[in-house]
């Protein structure tokens, strides 16, 4: 490969972002001083290609100092990593978070959608805007759902610099946001992740019953409350034991596809070729989904222990956790959880004596939904745009660096940690035959107490909707987020089950819940609906990257019209939605149409 | 023609492509199989010396218990699969495929469509006229070719040509997502700036004229490009010792452009900047 190089230079401070990442650069080939050993030696070769995983993190380096990557940083991480400039900006102007254009060193993003929508976001981003003009040092963005929708609405504001600043609002304000923009040390602490759960404290409660009651900071207090038992366990077992007894619990994957995870594990660990990998999808990028985040926040070292246990079942040594680049006190609390396992023996070389060696490396993602799918992220992960690859091969035999691997959602592994302390059996003994165990719902919406609840998999939409005080007037539930489907009011009685969704023509996707009254108009939120996909498209395929952009068109015709003057343009949506859902390479492209489909058969959107 | 080498001889797999039993080497892909059997199936993407990125979805297939419709132009055929090639869900999807693309770039260049737009009853116009399409100026900033991603479908031939798979000049990338993806150099900048070694190798696989050599963009614009006019001699290039295989592409005794051979089994279509652009010497009558 023989790269080239523009004579665009960085900046000392761009250079510094970059050498801390990576360390000083040793050569004139990478950008240092030319040195005697220059002259007899040629960089390159293996040992020089096998950094390029490390490019979203320098982008990320860059970009959290400066704000934006302008050509001379971009052609020193170049330099640095072995990576080709063209390739290097594909990747960075695939992110949403990423500018190539000069902007000022703080951005508000203010959440536009669903749920934000419905609690007023476009006075907020009005507002906003106003106070924040030109000249007031803070672009403000609008922004796909921020992970913070028992909240609504939403601002997050990132402010570049050594270190980057960050702070969240919500329920925001105008005012509140534009303090957060303009004095992000200063603005309130966030509410403790336990706010998120009303149930929090109930003793009944198994995947969320540490958050709030355990110090999130304190893995002596995790220890206390029963952390740590569940890899004692598993060393137990021994790694096919494990392996039995998720399968027999009837573990089944969390984040959407609804994929027995015993399966996934045994298929992974059984290939001959090595290493094998965990990555922990942490991306939940979904709209109206924030229960991941509110696990990590609340109780973290629960998911390094279930990452330990995974691991160890499929035989990984090394995990990734791709953490969705906009929760940054999910970020700060994973990170420092990592640390202090790893400070006592429980990540490392030699995990809790037993010899086995594990450890687990953060990447953050840069705002796009699509690097939620699986393939997507290994792409990500790897240094290369977020798109994802043609299955088969699948991941358990050609995932991560093309290696054997296991990728879960973050609520599948901390299910995990039950299983193993309470068996099989009991595990299995919740819930219903085709859906065991306990499952988190992300409710928001038109209800009184919206936050993340946990049921055992059965109770009827109706039902959790009444915890969390549905409000009168319910004019449709979005269940499964965006990719999911719309029911109706009288259709409560839908069991929360795989396969009870499934029966009723719909789907759990990954338990989101959103309510609407009728104050809220569907076509609107249909348009925002298709606005998301269109936006969040990878571009790869023809079906998703035209299909999504005429998919909006239609529904911006329709906005205010319904019956015959509807009608050619829902056939022309039909027609499209097909070919998108059979001919789109991967789940984004297959599922964009669903919500639309649904809400024109079954809530009769512009009869 | 389509190169899948044989090597050495290989298990046959059986299965059945619209109920017809077919046999084909392990390995091919049911593009192939469906091929050799006779069937017709509509590719954009895919090309003879590049590993299709199955991004276009014109060639979508049904297999029998598969959940959505399969790429046949990367999908491996399986001993036992039954393939259906012409059903109303497959010419549902290739229609929309169609006139999704062509309602969003100019397919004025690429061979065949036109027959499929027929074939497939598409109706591009059905999008009305606002319709978003990427619209766009060619891109004119050297003298040896031209950019013009108006008609680009984005089938990333020439990012996989001049990357991993052939050049390794990695000059090419796609940038941008969703509808704004967009073919570029780093930095989005011309082409002279760029890594770019004018080995013209992406102009070799390009399929819908989207990158086109200077001397046919300028004949096209004048109206004095006639292919039908052209007569093509291949010969071996002179420049080194490599020995390339040219096509020389005539038209009025001019040279209008130069191309390579795909089935050589040593080029598979490459040359080098001299070998490809380097002819104006063979002209010079004076
Ligand atoms: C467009 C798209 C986005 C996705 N986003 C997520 C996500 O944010 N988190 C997640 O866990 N799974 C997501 N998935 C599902 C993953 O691809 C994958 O099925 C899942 O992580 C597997 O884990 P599980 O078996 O534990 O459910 C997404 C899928 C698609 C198609
Ligand atoms: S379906 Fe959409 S997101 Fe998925 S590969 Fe195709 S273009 Fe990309
Ligand atoms: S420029 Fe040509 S080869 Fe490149 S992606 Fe576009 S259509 Fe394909
Ligand atoms: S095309 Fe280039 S590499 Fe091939 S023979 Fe001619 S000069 Fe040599
Ligand atoms: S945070 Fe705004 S919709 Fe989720
Ligand atoms: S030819 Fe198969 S997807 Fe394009």
């Amino acid at each position: 490969m023989d790269l080239h190089f523009g004579d665009s230079k960085p900046t000392d401070e761009e250079r510094a972002a970059i050498d801390t990442l990576l360390g000083p650069p040793e050569s004139s080939w990478e950008g240092a001083d030319r040195s005697d050993a220059d002259l007899r030696w040629a960089r390159g070769g293996r040992a020089a290609r096998e950094r390029r995983d490390l490019l979203l993190p320098g982008l990320h380096a860059v970009h959290d100092r400066i704000g934006w990557i302008s050509e001379g940083a971009l052609d020193y991480l170049c330099r640095r990593l072995t990576v080709p400039p063209a390739e290097a900006y594909g990747v960075a102007t695939f992110y949403a978070m990423f500018s190539v254009k000069p902007r000022p060193a703080t951005v508000l993003h203010v959440c536009t959608d669903l749920a934000c929508a419905a609690a007023g976001a476009s006075e907020l981003c009005a507002g906003v805007e106003a106070r924040l003009g030109l000249g007031s040092g803070v672009s403000v963005e609008r922004s796909p759902c921020l992970g913070l929708c028992e909240r609504a609405p939403a601002a997050l504001a990132v402010k570049a610099g050594d270190p980057v600043r960050t702070a969240v609002s919500a329920p925001a304000t105008v005012e509140r946001a534009v303090l957060a923009a303009s004095a992000p040390d200063s603005a309130p602490e966030e509410p403790p992740a336990a706010l998120a759960v009303p149930q929090a404290g109930d003793p009944s409660l198994t995947l969320l019953g540490r958050v709030g009651v355990v110090d999130p900071a304190s893995l002596d207090d995790y220890r206390a409350h029963g952390g740590y038992t569940a890899l004692r366990q598993a060393f137990a077992l021994g790694p096919a034991g494990v392996i039995r007894e998720v399968t027999d619990a009837g573990l089944v994957g969390r984040g959407g596809a609804a994929f027995p995870t015993g399966r996934k594990w045994q298929a992974t660990a059984s290939q001959p070729g090595h290493p094998h990998y965990l990555v922990c999808n942490a991306d939940e990028s979904e709209p109206g989904t924030f229960k991941d985040r509110v696990v990590m926040e609340g109780d973290p070292y629960s998911l390094v222990e279930a990452m330990t246990i995974a691991a160890y079942a499929v035989g990984a040594h090394r995990g990734y956790l791709y953490l969705r680049g906009e929760y940054p006190r999910a970020l700060r609390r994973m990170e420092h959880a990592i640390g202090q396992a790893r400070a006592r023996g429980l990540l490392g070389d030699d995990v809790l004596g037993q010899g086995y060696a594990f450890d687990i490396e953060i990447r953050r993602g840069a705002g796009a939904y699509i690097c939620g799918e699986e393939t997507a992220l290994f792409n990500s992960i790897e240094g290369y745009r977020g798109e994802p690859r043609s299955k088969p091969p699948f991941p358990v035999e050609k995932g991560l660096f093309g290696r054997p691997t296991a990728e879960n959602n973050v609520e599948t592994l901390v299910n995990v940690l039950p299983i193993l302390t309470m068996g099989a059996p009991a595990y299995a003994a919740t819930g219903t035959g085709g859906s065991t165990g306990p499952k988190l719902f992300c409710v928001s919406g038109s209800v009184d107490r919206p936050g993340i609840y946990e049921l055992p998999f059965g109770a009827t939409l109706g039902e959790l909707l009444e915890l969390a005080g549905v409000r009168e007037r319910l004019r449709a539930v979005l269940l499964g987020g965006a990719a999911g489907g719309f029911v109706r009011p009288d259709e409560l009685d839908i069991p929360l089950t795989f396969e009870g969704t499934r029966a009723a023509g719909t789907t759990l996707g990954s338990g989101v819940v959103l309510a609407f009254d009728d104050t809220v108009p569907l076509p609107r939120l249909l348009l925002r609906i298709a606005e998301f996909f269109r936006d969040e498209s990878c571009g790869q395929c023809v079906p998703c990257r035209v299909g999504t952009v005429r998919q909006e068109e239609a529904l911006h015709r329709i906005v205010e019209r319904t019956g015959a003057d509807a009608a050619a343009d829902i056939t022309l949506l039909r027609e499209v939605g097909r070919a998108m859902k059979d001919a789109s390479i991967c789940g984004l492209g297959q599922t964009a149409w669903n919500a639309v489909e649904s809400a024109i058969d079954r809530l009769g959107a512009y009869e | 023609m389509t190169v899948t080498s044989l090597g050495i001889p290989r298990r046959l797999l059986e299965f059945t492509i619209d109920g017809q039993s077919v046999r084909a080497p392990e390995g091919s892909t049911i593009l192939d199989a469906c091929r050799s059997a006779g069937k017709d199936v509509p590719t954009l993407c895919q090309g003879d010396t590049l590993t299709p990125k199955n991004a276009c979805r014109v060639c979508v297939v049904e297999v029998e218990g598969a959940r959505t419709l399969v790429p046949a132009c990367s999908r491996k055929a399986e001993a036992g699969m039954e393939v259906r090639t012409d059903t109303e869900r497959a010419r549902h999807s290739r229609k929309v495929v169609l006139e999704l693309l062509a309602s969003s770039v100019d397919l004025s260049t690429t061979p065949e469509v036109a027959g499929w737009l027929k074939e497939y009853e598409a109706k591009p116009d059905r999008f009305g006229p606002d319709a978003a399409r990427v619209d766009e100026q060619p891109r004119i900033d050297n003298d040896l070719y031209v950019r013009d991603y108006d008609k680009c479908i984005l089938c990333y031939k020439c990012v996989d040509a001049c990357g991993d798979q052939w050049q390794n000049t990695f000059a090419i990338s796609v940038t941008g997502r969703g509808f704004d993806a967009r073919i570029a150099v780093e930095h989005d900048g011309p082409l002279t700036d760029s890594a770019c070694v004018y080995c013209g190798n992406c102009i070799e696989v390009c399929p819908t004229g989207a990158l086109s050599f200077k001397s046919e963009f300028d004949m096209r614009a004048a109206g004095t490009w006639d292919e039908s006019a052209q007569t093509g001699t291949t010969t071996v290039c002179a420049y080194c010792g490599v020995g390339c295989n040219l096509t020389l592409h005539v038209q009025d005794n001019e040279i209008v452009k130069v191309t390579s051979p795909h089935d050589n089994p040593v080029t598979h279509g490459n040359l080098c900047i001299k070998g490809r652009f380097g002819y104006q010497h063979v002209q010079n009558r004076d």
